[in-house]
């Protein structure tokens, strides 16, 4: 007898078990790994600050390479997570494919549009934010000339580009901007040391400032600015702190906060395209105590102004993806 | 005479290895503070638990067989072929082309189409690094591994510039339209009443592979061409002496072993991705290597030595998704396993070898 109780209760602590995986959320990271102290890390800040707050838990994993994409999506909607968050462009064609196998699991992608009914697609005007960040870095610049370094060679990555290099532009309309990117495969979110390599290129060229727009591989951009004496310009997450007084600000894209309400949310989530902008807080740059004294106060005056404007709608900043072309910079 | 019994060749030493990997796997896990049981029997229901498990577990078996016998029918000529990696690339290059581009009725004529595709694109590959072997005398192991690098880069400069359809971020070509898709298992057993995992990759290419490896069987054993290959391994001035050109021999073997590895594109392109992304052989081609060396080079040994590591890759896969065990530790596993089935086997062959003997002089 009290060895069936004992059986039923096991029993019974396994279906409770089940049920409480069943609730569980669960967080993807792409190709460049979930320490890149960048776009992926802000999306793990986004699930810890959700886990801290609510006390609950999220399943997680990374990738290895592009082929294990579809796998891990069905496996974490096979043991019952919802809802499922991908983070990265990527995800989209096996997303397409996976979504509709699982009509009753919410799924939510960063930086990519998949148009299913139990689909949310966040997606970023990152074209604002870094505008912002190209006149703080033309503000800043003394050569006039300031560099660009991208991750992997995709539209996404030169709407960045195209963005940074307008607000340049709007502020020293004879600056130069140097462009590079680091590879044309996901390999290149990764690689810290061609990262380096790309940006004493740029300084040799004469760039003072350099944005590094390239998930991991930007962490060797911020060292090697920050080794040679120049200025550096983070993204995605607030990077100011890597470098204290040598990263002139950071392109906050808050892909935390996408996480964070797919989260919170839960299974209730509601579906649809989410673009979130300078107007709704999804971009901006980040000014904080590592970086207050290399803003002064008429650079953060004429940013705000600039950046009231394109809120409002007032002022619109040329988007690459729109029409893939940029009048501001050249690839 | 043999030092043992053959049982103890073919069951014996695997085992034992197995189980040294196993107990080196446990002290690792141990080291990083989780529990090895609860790893273990993560990575037995992941993979064997359901048929969702066994889908997954099958279908990395079944790349593991093309590559295993890839290794394998290169090893009779003992050539060792570390091309399969790049190999594979270049069949998947050949299925992409041939499902893309053609507008197929049926998918039964698309794969036997995209089987010959692979197999020459495959075979192709292999060619060049065998040439070289049997006209210049060039080490087959650094031409084929180098092989591997410029494979890569082909098909990175392939689907980066050339077959991305216009407007896409992601460096893959398209998808292959329906008529094209392979059955999957789940479909396969639908009208013999069984239910099988729908979500699981597995699919009829895994049947091609069963053929593949009796096949090969065929060819070593049963044909003349098999005979010469063996001869010319286990001696090159036996096989010289008795008339078997060793040009056509390391020729023959290497497209043969290139094919093989090309064949894989129908299972991981053709039958799971259905498009051609970067790095989709996910390393199958090494792995072949340890599965031929696991499996004796035998047909049949490669068979189950690849649903062994078709076992070890999804677990391995599941350990990743459910445990803080990071994945770098999970290939830190498999590479004990490679090692000591593969690398390491003169470790357990010698002692047992010896233990036989002994046994044997007590019985006389």
């Amino acid at each position: 007898m009290t060895a069936m109780t004992k059986l039923l209760g096991a029993a019974a602590a396994v279906a409770l078990g089940t049920g409480a995986a069943m609730a569980e959320p669960a967080l993807i990271f792409d190709l460049g790994g979930k320490f890149d102290k960048s776009f992926n890390e802000a999306a793990f800040g986004g699930a810890k600050r959700w886990a801290d707050e609510t006390g609950g838990s999220f399943l997680e994993t990374e990738m290895q390479s592009e082929a294990q994409r579809e796998q891990a999506l069905r496996r974490f909607a096979e043991s019952g997570a919802n809802p499922i968050v991908m983070t990265g462009f990527a995800f989209g064609d096996v997303l397409n494919q996976v979504a509709p196998d699982y009509p009753d699991t919410k799924f939510a992608i960063v930086d990519m549009v998949v148009e299913q009914p139990n689909v949310r697609s966040v997606v970023f005007n990152e074209h604002e934010g870094s505008y912002l960040v190209g006149m703080l870095a033309a503000m800043a610049s003394e050569t006039d000339t300031v560099g660009f370094i991208g991750g992997m060679d995709i539209p996404l990555i030169r709407k960045f580009a195209c963005g940074y290099a307008q607000g340049v532009k709007a502020v020293s309309p004879d600056a130069t901007v140097i462009a590079n990117m680091t590879g044309t495969t996901p390999a290149a979110w990764n690689d810290p040391v061609r990262g380096s390599e790309l940006t004493n290129a740029q300084i040799s060229q004469g760039a003072d400032v350099v944005y590094a727009a390239a998930g991991g591989t930007g962490v060797g951009v911020l060292q090697t600015a920050a080794d040679e004496g120049i200025l550096s310009i983070g993204v995605d997450s607030n990077q100011n702190y890597l470098h204290p007084g040598q990263v002139l600000t950071s392109m906050m894209k808050r892909v935390d906060n996408a996480v964070y309400e797919a989260f919170s949310d839960g299974t209730d989530l509601e579906t649809g395209i989410y673009v979130m902008g300078l107007a709704n807080g999804g971009v901006g740059y980040a000014l904080d105590e590592y970086n207050e004294e290399l803003i002064t106060e008429e650079m953060k005056a004429a940013v705000d102004e600039a950046s009231a404007k394109i809120a409002s709608g007032e002022m619109v900043v040329h988007d690459y993806m729109s029409d893939e072309s940029c009048p501001a910079v050249s690839f | 005479m043999d030092k043992m019994p053959h049982w103890a060749d073919v069951i014996l030493i695997p085992l034992i290895s197995l189980i040294l990997a196993a107990f080196l796997s446990a002290l690792v896990i141990l080291a990083i503070g989780e529990n090895p049981v609860e790893a273990l029997q993560l990575m037995v229901q992941g993979s064997l638990g359901s048929t969702y498990g066994w889908g997954y577990t099958l279908y990395y078996a079944t790349n593991f067989m093309f590559t295993g016998l890839a290794v394998a029918v290169a090893f009779h000529a003992r050539m060792f072929n570390i091309g399969g990696e790049g190999q594979a690339m270049l069949g998947g290059l050949g299925v992409a082309l041939v499902c893309l581009y053609v507008p197929w009725p049926h998918w039964t004529i698309a794969l036997v189409f995209a089987i010959a595709a692979s197999a020459a694109f495959g075979a192709l590959w292999a060619m060049i690094p065998a040439y070289l072997q049997a006209a210049r005398g060039s080490h087959i192991v650094i031409t084929t591994i180098m092989f591997n690098f410029i494979a890569s880069a082909f098909l990175n400069y392939m689907l980066v510039n050339v077959m991305r359809p216009a407007g896409s971020m992601d460096p893959a070509t398209e998808r292959f339209p329906e008529a094209v898709n392979l059955p999957t298992l789940h479909e396969m057993l639908l009208p013999f009443g069984i239910q099988f995992s729908k979500a699981a990759p597995v699919n009829f290419s895994l049947v091609i592979a069963i053929l593949a490896c009796i096949l090969v069987w065929v060819l070593i054993w049963r044909t003349r061409l098999g005979y010469e290959i063996r001869a010319y391994g286990h001696s090159e001035p036996g096989a010289l002496y008795a008339g078997i050109s060793p040009f056509k021999i390391i020729m023959i073997s290497m497209l043969i072993s290139g094919g093989l590895a090309g064949m894989m594109a129908i299972n991981n392109v053709m039958g799971e991705a259905e498009r051609l992304v970067l790095n989709a052989t996910e390393g199958a081609g090494f792995i072949g290597i340890a599965v031929a060396l696991m499996g004796r080079s035998h047909p049949f040994g490669v068979f189950l030595a690849a649903i062994l590591f078709g076992f070890l890759y999804q677990g391995g896969a599941e350990l990743a998704l459910w445990t803080n065990i990071p994945r770098e530790l999970i290939v830190v596993i498999q590479a004990l396993v490679i090692m000591l089935t593969g690398a390491l086997d003169n470790m357990v062959r010698m002692p047992l070898e010896k233990l036989f003997l002994s046994m044997r002089k007590g019985r006389a």
